[in-house]
């Protein structure tokens, strides 16, 4: 064949691996082009986060408006201390909002949830959620339950 | 006795010696870089011969892989009542494991047997010598072009296969099974991260080129030169490179996917 039409079809063949990717990056890794967005972070105290993972997402009313950056223990008061970081645009949380985690589904992942108070004062960065809900651990529920608690 | 223990010695003596002459033979290879003037048209000819006359078993392979992907995760998910995250189990099979791994095994078979046959028999019939003779480099003028070629060509039919297979799996399960597409495609999206999934993926398939195609070039390099010593190079091109992709691949993942 000739060099040219082997230059040619190499030369689409390249073209169709990097369409392959662009596809698997936008259309199912769900990567959007945009740059990373300005956020800012909330903590919030747990007795128990159960399988709350980094990365999960936090949301409101069911629109997710942030991720979870880090879960450390509080040495002090033997909680669970949660790092998360809010798109900038929300930045009217009222301050006597509740952090709530959930789970997505029966078996799904969990996630925060957060619970709008009524505060005229909203949280800022490096504010901590005043009430916390701990996840619900089936578990325990059905032992309370069995015993009567 | 003693013979059976020296000749175990030989045998791991040989192993060692061979496994020494491949890091050799790619270190001689890898600092021979050809000109650009000279070397790029014979690139572009390997990539066509390695990659594109792959493509379409790679494509139909794909295609099928992703189909039965679909109908297994249909089977199974529908006892739960959860088919909508067949899209998940798809994209994350293929992506992580099965586009790199499969791909690397079909471009083993396809392509590597046939470098190993053309550069042994090249050796066969003493072209590589004569080459030499002439004070031409075979190293760069026959064995780099080839072994570059397997490294760009793999990632992008694994990258190929990967889409192709998704499209399957969505063929049986979206347009057959009639798994709603919305919640297909959301499914996948949440939960395929686009560094942690697709670039491990493609850097697993990456490493599988380099390897697929150094074991190849390598085996028809050092060939007994006659027809039986290339049939068993094939032979050996084949099973090393299957052997080395899946072991690879364990450790790769290990280390990718496994900090638990």
């Amino acid at each position: 064949m000739a060099q040219r039409t082997t230059e040619i079809v190499v030369g689409f063949f390249m073209i169709a691996g990097l369409i392959a990717l662009l596809f698997l990056a936008l259309q199912v890794s769900g990567l959007s082009p945009k740059a990373a967005t300005a956020t800012y972070t909330l903590y919030a105290n747990f007795n128990d986060t159960g399988g709350l993972t980094p990365r999960g997402k936090v949301s409101m009313a069911g629109v997710t408006v942030g991720t979870i950056e880090s879960i450390s223990l509080d040495k002090q008061t033997f909680q669970a201390r949660v790092a998360m970081s809010i798109h900038a645009d929300v930045d009217n949380i009222p301050s006597d909002s509740a952090a709530v985690i959930r789970t997505s589904g029966l078996l799904g992942e969990q996630y925060i949830d957060i619970s709008i108070g009524g505060d005229m004062e909203s949280l800022n960065e490096g504010d901590t959620f005043y009430s916390t809900q701990s996840a619900m651990n089936l578990e325990r529920l059905i032992s309370n339950f069995a015993s009567g608690r | 006795m003693i013979d059976r223990i020296a000749s175990l010695g030989r045998s791991s003596l040989e192993v060692v010696g061979s496994l020494g002459r491949a890091t050799q033979f790619l270190a001689g290879v890898l600092a021979g870089v050809p000109k650009p003037a000279t070397g790029f048209p014979l690139l572009v000819k390997q990539v066509y011969s390695v990659g594109v006359l792959s493509l379409a078993i790679v494509v139909v392979s794909g295609l099928f892989i992703g189909m039965v992907l679909g109908l297994q995760g249909y089977t199974i998910l529908s006892d739960y009542g959860s088919e909508a995250a067949i899209g998940q189990m798809i994209a994350l099979t293929l992506v992580r494991e099965l586009g790199p791994v499969v791909t690397a095994l079909l471009f083993a078979g396809r392509a590597g047997s046939a470098l190993t046959a053309e550069i042994g028999l090249m050796k066969a019939t003493e072209q590589l010598s004569s080459m030499e003779m002439m004070g031409v480099d075979p190293l760069r003028r026959v064995i780099a072009p080839r072994l570059w070629a397997g490294f760009i060509a793999m990632p992008v039919l694994a990258m190929i296969f990967s889409v192709v297979g998704i499209w399957g799996g969505m063929l049986v399960g979206v347009e057959w099974l009639g798994v709603f597409e919305g919640s297909f495609w959301g499914n996948m999206q949440s939960s395929v991260d686009f560094v942690d999934d697709v670039l491990n993926g493609f850097i697993k398939s990456v490493v599988f080129g380099f390897v697929c195609a150094w074991i190849a070039v390598y085996q028809g390099y050092d060939c007994v030169p006659t027809s039986a010593g290339i049939s068993s190079a094939t032979t050996k091109t084949v099973v090393y490179s299957s052997l080395a992709v899946l072991g690879l691949d364990f450790v790769l993942t290990a280390v990718m996917f496994g900090d638990f």
